[in-house]
């Protein structure tokens, strides 16, 4: 099965590792990510106000080609893996339904390419495994064991919020500790799983992500968890690369190691983790498990 | 207090720009506080997102000088939370362009602390909401 | 004697009659305006003379280099000087091909919105959107080869609405592709030691005292000899 895929710019730089276990780890389930050519930024943030449509055009471009590549691959999907890319992505296209008018805008102004005719569907990874695979046959595919590993699983806000785009429950979500757990992981609950990590305060306002790190990191730990699991590249830089900040303000902070979802069911079906794309090293707590 | 027509006239003008931004009903708020209670930036803003709800339905343009809408991480917490369906984070996200649309930046994108260990997803992300 | 056909052109605004066929900086020269700023070589390679028109019932903001488009009946002309923007200054020893280098001295390329004005203001026809969403996601590589053919003629930077100065960024990704990402040229290497060794020296000195017309004739000989050799 060949489907469009959107990679986005953190997944061709800083969340590399990311998208190589994502496309792995898809093969070995007969699933082939096929990149959109020419695709664009997806510009991380939706724009909110009801007037401003260009900071939609960077999606409805990609939508048009998510939409003629679909047209050769005979599907309408569009799969995704960066939570945030997933969310612009997706508000655009709700959008593109809901207002049909701001899309007629959009694809005049888009010149260049055919017009986004509404019709193709944003999943996130976890939800394309989870209604178009199923995760019992990922279970019986995937051999290996993650041994019980401890996670906790973090979905911040862009999985789960607004409404309209979420992937799972916005307060009590599921969705990764069913996956994980489905191949051996045993996955905590922790009432910070949804909360937000303090997104781009990180350029601005350091000081408040280093709290939410903190907070997080902390809470995680004495809900069990030996490492967090993730889905965006700018909560993995907060929770992650932003663990040196925060022994800088509290030096008896414990650092924990923060995994991407498919790095782990990459490592289930037996890819190594690539240690050197964590700042916190996952390798002692790979080691207490065995993997 | 005594407010003259001129008054009235400039707060209807400022409430009908915010609800045309945000396309939100502002008069649906009846002040519960469950935006403010889970607001996970709620500590580091000057005025709570529930006052900032009461003051733009006031028409009161000092709105603007809260830090609120600035520090607001854009999280939907608020959104999903209130119970009148009201997405405070789309009032948020008025107050900030009613700003950016003067030129006013809240970044100086020059002056970026730190910026070799940013990643571009940080940057872009920053710049979308603090630059016009 | 056949007569010259005559066309209407608007110069800023004001109507003037020139010669059909004419350029768009010929027309602007005939209808008697001197061009100070805004014009160099005169063949299409120097991008100085980038400006920006309009025709005849036509929405369109349309780009070109005044010195290769031929002005048309009912056209809207201007000259267009310069395009302010500002140089990054860095040490290109310091530099490193990172993914978020480009940022680093441009941050203002992360405010792209992807609306691709850009790319239709290219007088060359560049994929200048493509190349800033390069940058983007830190693929130096493709910036520096998407951008090759860039005059630095500026009128991407005058019209992109995220205020972004294109040219000098995809500048800065060349010179990084250039000195840390291309393959280097072992000829390139050999003549650049050949040249400080002072191989050539003896020669130039001999071309810098040589008679400008003995010079000329020279230049056309090897002129001559190179297309022979392309033959």
């Amino acid at each position: 099965m060949k489907i469009p895929y959107f990679p986005g710019c953190s997944l061709k730089s800083d969340a590399a590792h990311f998208e190589q276990s994502a496309i792995e780890f898809s093969k070995t389930l007969g699933v082939e990510l096929v990149e959109l050519p020419n695709w664009n930024c997806c510009g991380t943030v939706h724009s909110l106000t009801t007037d401003d449509i260009m900071h939609h055009l960077a999606c409805v471009r990609n939508m048009v080609h998510a939409q003629e590549l679909g047209k050769q691959l005979g599907t309408n999907k569009l799969i995704t893996l960066c939570a945030m890319c997933y969310n612009t992505l997706a508000q655009v296209n709700e959008l593109a339904k809901k207002k049909p008018d701001d899309l007629k805008t959009a694809n005049e102004f888009i010149d260049d390419l055919p017009d986004y005719e509404g019709k193709v569907e944003v999943l996130h990874l976890l939800t394309f495994l989870n209604n178009y695979v199923s995760f019992e046959k990922i279970a019986k595919v995937v051999k290996g064991r993650l041994n019980g590993l401890k996670l906790a699983p973090y979905y911040g806000c862009l999985l789960v919020r607004p409404e309209h785009v979420k992937v799972d429950d916005r307060e009590r979500p599921v969705l990764l500790s069913k996956l994980l757990g489905m191949v051996g992981a045993k996955c905590v609950e922790f009432p910070y799983a949804v909360e937000c990590c303090g997104s781009y305060h990180t350029v601005n306002l350091k000081e408040a992500v280093i709290e939410k790190t903190y907070t997080i990191v902390n809470n995680a730990r004495e809900n069990g968890a030996d490492a967090i699991v993730l889905s965006c590249p700018l909560c993995e830089f907060n929770l992650d690369k932003r663990q040196k900040d925060v022994k800088a303000v509290y030096p008896t902070f414990e650092p924990m190691p923060v995994f991407y979802f498919t790095e782990l069911l990459a490592l289930a079906s037996g890819k190594k983790v690539n240690v050197n794309a964590h700042y916190v090293s996952p390798e002692n707590v790979l080691r207490k498990y065995g993997l | 207090m005594q407010i003259n027509e001129g008054e009235i006239e400039k707060r209807d003008i400022f409430i009908k720009q915010v609800e045309e931004l945000s396309g939100q009903n502002l008069f649906g708020c009846y002040q519960c506080g469950r935006c403010s209670a889970g607001c996970p930036m709620v500590s580091r803003m000057d005025a709570i997102p529930s006052m900032v709800m009461r003051l733009v339905q006031l028409g009161d343009e000092k709105v603007l000088d809260k830090n609120t809408y600035w520090v607001c991480a854009s999280c939907y917490t608020c959104d999903v939370r209130c119970p009148k369906g009201i997405d405070i984070a789309k009032v948020m996200e008025a107050l900030r362009q009613i700003k950016l649309r003067k030129n006013l930046n809240y970044v100086d994108i020059k002056k970026i602390d730190g910026i070799e260990e940013l990643p571009q997803i940080a940057l872009i992300s920053n710049f979308r909401k603090y630059t016009g | 004697m056949e007569e010259t056909k005559m066309i209407k052109v608007y110069i800023m605004g004001k109507e003037h009659e020139v010669p059909e066929g004419l350029t768009i900086m010929k027309a602007i020269e005939y209808a008697g305006y001197k061009i100070v700023r805004g014009a160099g070589c005169r063949a299409g390679f120097c991008g100085a003379c980038a400006t920006v028109y309009r025709k005849a019932n036509d929405y369109k903001l349309r780009v070109a280099l005044a010195c290769q488009t031929v002005a048309e009946d009912g056209m809207y002309l201007t000259e267009i000087p310069f395009v302010p923007a500002n140089k990054a200054i860095y040490d290109i020893e310091k530099v490193t091909p990172k993914a978020n280098i480009i940022l680093q001295h441009y941050p203002e390329v992360a405010r792209c919105v992807a609306c691709n004005t850009c790319t239709k203001s290219c007088p060359q026809d560049l994929k200048v959107m493509d190349y800033i969403q390069a940058m983007k996601r830190g693929d130096i590589a493709k910036a520096a080869e998407l951008s090759f053919d860039c005059v630095q003629c500026g009128l991407c930077a005058a019209r992109c609405p995220a205020e972004i100065v294109h040219y000098h960024a995809a500048q800065l990704a060349r010179r990084i592709y250039g000195k840390y990402i291309a393959k280097p040229s072992p000829n390139l290497e050999k003549r650049i030691k050949e040249i400080e060794e002072g191989k050539y020296d003896e020669e130039i000195k001999k071309l810098k005292q040589m008679p400008l017309e003995e010079m000329k004739k020279k230049y056309m000989e090897q002129q001559k000899n190179a297309e022979k050799e392309r033959d």
